[in-house]
């Protein structure tokens, strides 16, 4: 069941047991990942990870005949996943050697454990062999990684809504915004994305960038999404898709509506200080992010993970139950509805806040009390229910 | 102070939220603008269920409403005080 968030003092442990990994970042998991270059390699990745118990496919549906941006952004969500600190090794099997290599030498930077197989010239059998002896002496040497006292500021941590209504931006949505105003001066790094959710609120985001310079480089990335997705495919004006049915069912009439509450999540005083691509790693030190971005769960959080985010919060109204098979993903809802229909989803319950029993403060430092609590381990419902949505962005149709 | 039957995010705000599940037309609601901890009063005309939009003034078709504070979208039917506003009377000025 979610834990309710309480009023009066909350616990303020800001530490917790982590993995430091060779480059540094810290990790909230230990997953040693069996990682498909590409769809046909799917089989011979589940085929390893049911051999060794403790690792972990990841099979996703592309990988071939990929070209341009589209190519460049299939390597960087394999490398970046790959790298991402909850991993500790990585096996990546290709149907052939040199792009299996490509994305073996990008995890190899992070100097964590890698090898790649590639299946021609060998076939599925002999390679889940060779990949499963590997496997298990990767999964034997991580269960004895040692894990060592870490600070919050440590943490990279992301977010994004989903199945949102009316409550996530009265509650859950501004929950992880006071969260933000709290931690991101505290030293970590946060992320938001959402490109199309911005539709409506695009003057206030432009408007909390760092700089004139960054809100410029924003709006650019908003205007070509308008101008090269929407304008390009639309057939009508979006009322089927955007708000989604869901959205609609909660009381959300229109994306303006639907952006305003979306923002709530970067809290009052935040600004974000670069713009980052789709899976592209953070460079300009701690802080707040944007993070061009698909607005379905699965596929931002995929891409947030590939960022290298250890830890996403995710505000849900009508009940989201979206997981990553890396990233421990925090539900939060303040819907009185959802705790009580599908609690077993929820992570943070802060509906107080509706009945005015609970402050905006208060439900900020529950959700503070619970990324401390997930990053010592406790498994998120998502975790516990099993949901690992693994789910790579495609920007066109390959070659 | 008992539980509000629903919120308001601005003052500037013409629509309020409601928070209670099963709310009955002619109930006598209590409502709170979060910004500034005002409470507001108005009898709700529909029933409405919860997380969805109840009219705090009447609007004529081509009015703004205003949420957040912010610009959400135009009325498309006539709308009285304490009725539900949806999709059925506001749309998007977008896309």
């Amino acid at each position: 069941m979610a834990t309710k968030a309480k009023t009066g003092k909350p616990r303020r442990n800001l530490s917790f047991m982590g993995w430091r990994r060779e480059n540094g970042r810290v990790g909230v998991r230990n997953h040693v990942v069996i990682l498909p270059l590409d769809d046909l390699s799917n089989a011979a990745c589940e085929a390893v990870a049911n051999n060794i118990k403790g690792t972990m496919a990841l099979p996703h549906a592309y990988g071939r005949l990929q070209f341009g941006a589209d190519l460049d952004l299939h390597f960087r969500t394999l490398i970046g996943t790959g790298s991402n600190p909850n991993v500790a090794a990585v096996i990546v099997i290709g149907i052939e050697d040199g792009w299996t290599k490509r994305v073996v030498d990008g995890i190899a930077k992070t100097g964590k454990p890698v090898v790649g197989f590639g299946i021609e010239g060998h076939g599925d059998i002999a390679i889940i062999a060779k990949a499963s002896y590997k496997a298990k002496e990767f999964v034997q040497w991580a269960s004895e990684l040692e894990r060592e006292e870490c600070s919050v500021d440590d943490l990279w941590v992301s977010t994004k809504c989903g199945e949102s209504d009316t409550t996530t931006g009265l509650s859950s949505c501004p929950t992880v915004g006071n969260m933000y105003d709290k931690l991101i001066p505290k030293g970590i790094y946060g992320c938001f994305g959402e490109t199309s959710e911005i539709t409506g609120a695009e003057h206030i985001a432009k408007s909390r960038a760092v700089n004139a310079k960054i809100g410029e480089k924003w709006m650019k990335v908003f205007q070509a999404y308008q101008d090269e997705v929407i304008e390009a495919h639309k057939v009508d004006d979006l009322s089927d898709s955007q708000p989604t049915k869901g959205n609609i069912a909660g009381g959300l009439t229109t994306i303006e509506e639907k952006a305003l509450g979306n923002l709530e999540k970067i809290g009052r005083k935040c600004k974000y200080i670069e713009v980052l691509e789709p899976a592209e790693a953070p460079k300009a030190g701690p802080g707040l992010y944007y993070m061009d971005t698909s607005s379905a769960a699965a596929e931002c959080v995929t891409l947030m993970a590939a960022g290298g985010y250890v830890i996403h919060t995710f505000p849900t109204g009508q009940g989201n139950i979206i997981g990553n098979p890396i990233v421990p993903v925090i539900k939060i809802s303040g819907n009185p509805k959802t705790i009580r229909t599908m609690g077993e989803h929820i992570d943070v319950d802060v509906s107080g806040v509706l009945r005015r029993e609970l402050t905006l403060d208060t439900a900020g430092d529950a959700l503070i009390d619970m990324i401390v609590r997930t990053a010592n381990g406790r498994l998120t419902a998502a975790e516990a229910l099993g949901h690992r949505e693994f789910v790579m962005t495609k920007l066109y149709r390959s070659a | 102070m008992s539980a509000p039957h629903f919120l308001v995010h601005s003052p500037k705000d013409n629509v309020g939220v409601v928070v209670v599940e099963g709310l009955k037309a002619g109930t006598s609601m209590i409502g709170v603008i979060t910004e500034t901890d005002e409470t507001t009063k108005i009898k709700a005309k529909h029933d409405i269920p919860i997380g969805h939009k109840v009219a705090l003034k009447p609007f004529k078709k081509g009015d703004t409403v205003v949420k957040y504070g912010e610009d959400i979208g135009k009325i498309v039917a006539d709308v009285g005080v304490g009725e539900h506003v949806h999709v059925h009377n506001l749309k998007t000025k977008r896309w």
